[in-house]
């Protein structure tokens, strides 16, 4: 069992609050993935050429101030970090091979959550409420975010096996039960020269996707493709850059429901960490359909 | 009728005047003092039991096994009214997957639509939702008859067994599939039918039927416009000539 959460505002006003309306959400999904808890959320892009890295120190010991120092030596000085707990979102202009090769040399314990010019990524174990309580998830801000709360079934609990898993850039998933031929899915991406970070079953459905939409397809047709290519159970909730995404398999065993209004789309696996959200009673309230695919527009 | 609020703090339930309706507001009460009370405590006579901010909760109301009224205000979560005997149940609101699941008899009436397995494995009692239902409406039901002003979505009805399920809009793929002895009605389109599902003819005692159901469940449609389906009841016997194909 697992719950999922995504919040997009459409009044620009609300991006401000984001976080604020968001944090209920995932605290209500906490009987439904207790042991980790994450979150992506997509604020305005940085400018032209330049990108965000989103990095987990881990159990380390962090000592941030060094890490910022050396990376304005080797990226460029106009590097700026800045750091919640052991997370640290990492701005430059440099690209990412210079960046991940950094990483690789200086801190090679420590793990490239997401890369692009809109998205930060948190994830961790620990309660849904820690875990936000932590990061500090309240006060974040930006026009949508794709959350998850994890029990899990498929492989360890681990900081890098919570959710959303990211591939390529501005682009995450996260993923509401099992997949039964990820192996399969993962020893068709491989050859292709795409690697994969850990053993999860759900990295190999967002490495698959990915792999779709740099080939060309647009995110529709990538999912399209993915109700042939993924078996198994899924809600799946994505980001990218500027959509929110939502599909459910052919069986739908995994519950989403959606609330929208003229302010806000909300995607939960419940009603009830829904029942917060300003003017829910007066909201469009409805289930999606199996293997349909609900894509909305920041 | 009065409305009395039982004591938050103590749980307590006071002193009540003969028909008078309790409040459980679960925004402030946890539902298992809700469900203690319906099974434990409940005074005789007509009681109406209304639950306020129900807000998604799971298990409001299950196993009920009594002739009272319960207004769930708002929507309810994971298997509402499940398991019920005797007690009319009104979800005013969307009800969670297996609303009214295992029912016994009584009378349970979602308001909203209803998500999946709505009334599963249901013995007995009238089921009525008047938006749509989703995947597998009525799987596997033994006696319950359910009445869907909506829609149904896919495998609905699944390896149904006994009970008659109406449905006044259009079905999903494999509707019936493996049926035993319940009856489907339907108005609208069927997207496909389920291994061993057919449509048969409706005899007078067809129609006479779906009246009956569609005036308990108060949704107005001309019985003439119905179909059925039925079990070809070719899966009841083993048949290896079949390999696996059907």
């Amino acid at each position: 069992m697992c719950g999922i959460v995504g919040l997009l505002v459409k009044n620009p006003e609300l991006r401000a609050q984001l976080g604020e309306l968001m944090l209920p959400m995932l605290i209500g999904m906490s009987e439904r993935g207790p042991e980790s808890a994450g979150l992506a959320v997509f604020t305005e892009a940085v400018g032209a050429g330049r990108r965000k890295f989103s990095v987990y120190s881990g159990s380390a010991t962090v000592h941030w101030a060094a890490f910022t120092q050396e990376a304005i030596r080797e990226l460029g000085a106009d590097t700026a970090v800045s750091v919640q707990a052991n997370h640290a979102v990492l701005e430059t202009a440099a690209v990412p091979q210079q960046v991940k090769a950094w990483l690789t040399k200086s801190y090679p314990h420590y793990h490239l959550l997401s890369v692009g010019q809109s998205i930060d990524l948190y994830k961790d174990t620990g309660t849904p409420g820690e875990v936000a309580a932590r990061y500090a998830f309240s006060g974040l801000q930006g026009s949508h975010l794709v959350g998850h709360t994890r029990m899990a079934t498929e492989t360890a609990v681990t900081p890098e096996r919570a959710h959303p898993f990211t591939a390529g850039e501005d682009f995450c998933l996260v993923h509401n039960g099992s997949l039964s031929n990820p192996y399969s899915v993962r020893r068709k991406l491989e050859p292709l020269g795409i690697k994969f970070e850990t053993d999860n079953d759900t990295e190999a459905a967002c490495r698959f996707l990915e792999w779709r939409m740099r080939e060309g397809d647009s995110l529709d047709a990538a999912l399209e493709k993915g109700f042939d290519v993924l078996d198994g159970f899924y809600t799946f909730l994505m980001g990218t850059r500027d959509e929110l995404a939502l599909v459910r398999d052919a069986f739908s065993c995994k519950p989403a429901i959606v609330a929208e209004t003229n302010e806000y789309v909300a995607i939960s696996s419940e009603f009830r960490s829904l029942a917060k959200l300003p003017d829910v009673k007066n909201a469009n309230i409805f289930e999606p359909k199996p293997e349909q695919v609900y894509v909305w527009r920041a | 009728m009065a409305s009395v609020m039982l004591d938050p703090l103590s749980g307590v339930a006071p002193s009540r005047p003969e028909g008078a309706s309790i409040t459980f507001d679960l925004s402030t009460q946890p539902l298992r003092r809700l469900n203690h009370f319906l099974h434990h405590e409940l005074p005789e006579g007509n009681v109406r039991v209304r639950v306020t901010n129900p807000d998604g909760a799971h298990s409001i109301a299950v196993g009920v096994n009594a002739p009272i009224d319960i207004d769930i205000e708002g929507h309810a979560g994971y298997y509402a009214a499940g398991m019920n005997q005797q007690a009319r149940i009104t979800v005013h609101g969307n009800a969670g997957p297996a609303v009214a699941e295992n029912m016994m008899s009584g009378r349970v009436h979602v308001k909203g639509f209803a998500s999946v397995a709505a009334g599963a494995s249901g013995q007995g009692g009238l089921l009525v939702i008047d938006g749509d239902a989703s995947l597998r409406c009525g799987i596997s039901m033994k006696g319950i008859d359910i009445v869907v002003a909506g829609s149904v979505g896919d495998f609905s009805a699944f390896m149904a067994q006994e009970g008659r399920l109406v449905v006044c809009g259009d079905a999903g793929d494999a509707l019936g599939d493996s049926l035993y002895e319940a009856v489907i009605y339907i108005r609208g389109r069927i997207k496909s039918l389920g291994a061993d599902a057919h449509e048969e003819p409706m005899m007078d005692r067809d129609y006479a039927q779906v009246a009956e159901l569609l005036a308990a469940a108060g949704v107005h449609h001309d019985s003439k416009d119905f179909r059925r389906v039925g079990s070809m009841r070719g899966l009841y016997h083993w048949n290896a000539d079949a390999t696996q194909e059907y």
